[in-house]
């Protein structure tokens, strides 16, 4: 209790919870994350519980397999749609009068601003860390597949969402869960539109908050020396309130400019060292296509380097786990499957583009070390990840990847980290939000209590150690998934009428372009 | 037939030139309709937080609103007034491709604003909005100083 008298308020709030065992522990970091992972510990489990007799988690199967069915169901419309969504996107089919309502492209890009971050940065690497570069193959492929879920759930999300009076919109699984549900006649929509709030509440807690603040705390310490997480949390924390519960926009305003700089930056960087390393990029593809298959003795082999890189794609992109559907969900639009075509670029650019740029740097830099005798990649002294140069993993292991390249990169790296978890958190807190006002209703004391919550937590994930923290995080976001992927089979037939009757419309010539 | 003269306006007091300018030019022409027309300035390319998009709907109605309250409706109760057939137009967009818009929409014949009152690194950059609309106008444009 000691943290009380001193005024650290959200050290009370952790050191409140502090078992026995734990208050034994050393520094408030270790105290957190004892207590951390003893809480998160079942749920983490059961949500990763392996299939009987494998090694293959139940959830990535379960991802898998739904991807797979929405591909087969809308007859590869990633593929036949794809020129169409960039046609959405550039507003060739946007009314003029329409113009000052939001648009695909904004729909799209603050979607994305939750997407791309540190799945792209530190997730990569965790999963080319863990699964060799093999993982990179099934990442970009749960990408290209993610695309059908993607579109599917921001369809139904756009479709359903509730339109308010004074012009305002909410929507998100949610909200097609129980109406969706209600109009096809299907019990239990209700349930699952719980269900999903409180999994979202605890995915906007992890992956959309502690994960971020754990790594941006990782990355500032590679430049400025290691020093206690809370302290970045803290920081993080005020930044994150000012904006969420201050209102002072500005901030959020000026992040949601800059992020998309430092995303093409990040690009750009990637492209340069790729270009100056042009004769590796062949090699490097090799490696990626050969572990997909052999997994070139990563822990769990090839089924080792597909799980994880299933888990990572899913973890970046968020396909199928209906977070996107709350973004996507504000555009103006009389056809709500154009948004479900905008949205199936997501995972493109997230996934196929912007993390396979990630994984090809971490493997030509050469930072994960090969058995010269073997040509298979190293196992670090537990046995549980490849061994690297530094011992570095996560996000610091794509740093010095970067940096064998561009020295001064990590600097900029350490920026756009900064900002990217920034911009997650801010999306993040949104969805949270709109899960928590779905089970406890609208309200200024209802809201504020979930944002120091929320806020709260950002401080507990900047102290804790990667393991915990991202366990938690994955388990979180996959549980979202659960019940959003169980709501999108039941719903499907819905989006497909959707798709026959626009591409009809589209096909006879009535959906046309717009003379701009 | 009817003269179809627009008016930009861009809610700065150099307005009032452009109206004065426009109620002579269509006095001497006689069989004259003006459109006074507004555009804020916004972008389908800008980038805005989940919250700032779920708002949207309701701060876009809101700036119409503004807009027709303080600047467009007392211009035209002003044309109207002094004997004119005016009317009132906001739009959100490119302040230029929006007017040249509402001009060729409207079947306009001419465009009347006042100098722009951008300044600083944007104008030096992409061009004040009004530099820009003489070079993209697809009907004559005249520019009050």
């Amino acid at each position: 209790m000691k943290y009380l008298k001193t005024g650290f308020f959200a050290g009370a709030a952790v050191a409140a919870a502090l078992p026995a065992q734990a208050q034994e522990a050393g520094t408030l970091d270790e105290q957190v994350n004892a207590v951390f992972a003893e809480f998160t510990g079942p749920f983490v489990n059961l949500i990763f519980a392996p299939l009987p007799g494998t090694s293959f988690p139940w959830i990535v199967l379960w991802l898998v397999v739904a991807a797979s069915i929405f591909t087969i169901y809308f007859s590869f419309v990633q593929l036949r749609f794809f020129s169409h969504s960039i046609a959405l996107v550039k507003g060739d089919y946007s009314d003029p009068d329409d113009a000052g309502e939001v648009s695909h492209f904004q729909a799209l890009a603050t979607a994305l601003s939750g997407t791309v971050g540190l799945g792209n940065i530190a997730g990569v690497a965790v999963a080319v860390g863990i699964g060799g570069p093999g993982a990179t193959f099934w990442m970009i492929l749960a990408g290209l597949l993610g695309m059908a879920s993607k579109f599917t759930e921001c369809t139904l999300g756009v479709k359903y969402r509730n339109e308010y009076p004074d012009g305002t919109v909410s929507g998100g699984p949610m909200y097609y869960m129980s109406k969706g549900f209600k109009e096809r006649g299907l019990p239990g929509g209700g349930l699952l539109a719980i269900l999903f709030s409180v999994f979202c509440i605890l995915g906007a807690l992890g992956g959309g908050n502690m994960f971020q603040a754990n790594q941006a705390h990782a990355q500032i310490t590679q430049i400025t020396g290691d020093y206690p997480g809370w302290i970045t949390g803290l920081i993080f924390a005020a930044v994150v309130f000012a904006v969420i519960v201050g209102g002072i926009k500005s901030i959020a305003r000026v992040t949601e400019k800059v992020v998309p700089f430092m995303g093409i930056m990040y690009v750009g960087a990637a492209l340069i060292i790729l270009i100056v390393n042009y004769d590796m990029v062949g090699w490097a593809f090799g490696q990626i296509f050969a572990g997909a298959f052999t997994g070139l003795g990563v822990a769990g082999g090839f089924v080792g380097a597909l799980i994880q890189g299933f888990k990572r794609a899913a973890f970046s992109n968020e396909a199928g786990v209906g977070s996107a559907a709350i973004a996507h969900s504000a555009v103006r639009t009389k056809e709500p499957i154009t948004e479900g075509f905008v949205s199936l670029l997501e995972p493109l650019i997230d996934t196929v583009v912007i993390c396979t740029m990630t994984a090809l740097v971490i493997i030509i830099s050469q930072q994960l070390i090969i058995d010269a005798d073997t040509g298979n990649y190293m196992l670090n002294e537990a046995g549980t990840a490849i061994a690297t140069v530094d011992g570095n993993s996560g996000v610091a292991l794509t740093s010095a990847a970067f940096a064998s390249g561009i020295s001064w990169f990590p600097y900029i790296l350490a920026l756009a980290v900064v900002l990217f978890a920034f911009s997650t958190m801010i999306s993040w807190s949104y969805y949270g939000l709109k899960a928590w006002t779905y089970l406890f209703g609208e309200g200024k004391a209802s809201e504020l209590t979930f944002k120091i919550i929320f806020c709260i937590f950002i401080v507990i994930g900047a102290a804790a150690s990667l393991g915990p923290v991202i366990d938690f995080s994955d388990a979180a976001i996959f549980a979202m998934a659960v019940v959003n992927i169980t709501a999108l089979y039941f719903l499907m037939s819905i989006v497909r009428e959707e798709l026959r009757s626009y591409s009809a419309r589209l096909r006879s010539g009535e959906i046309k372009k717009f003379a701009h | 037939m009817t003269t179809k003269l627009v008016i930009g306006l861009d809610g700065e007091g150099s307005g009032e030139r452009a109206l004065r300018f426009a109620t002579d030019l269509a006095n001497k022409i006689g069989d004259c309709e003006l459109i006074v027309a507004y555009v804020i300035e916004w972008s389908p390319y800008s980038f805005q937080t989940a919250e700032e998009n779920a708002e949207r709907h309701k701060r876009r109605e809101e700036e119409i609103s503004t807009a027709r309250e303080r600047v467009v409706d007392p211009a035209v109760a002003q044309l109207t007034q002094s004997g004119m057939k005016a009317t009132g137009v906001v739009r959100h967009g490119d302040v230029a491709h929006t007017l040249n818009s509402i001009c060729e929409k409207e079947g306009g014949h001419q465009i009347i604003v006042c100098r722009s009152s951008e300044g600083g690194i944007t104008k030096r950059i992409f061009g004040s909005s009004t530099v820009n609309l003489v070079m993209s106008a697809t009907v004559p444009v005249t520019v009050i100083s």
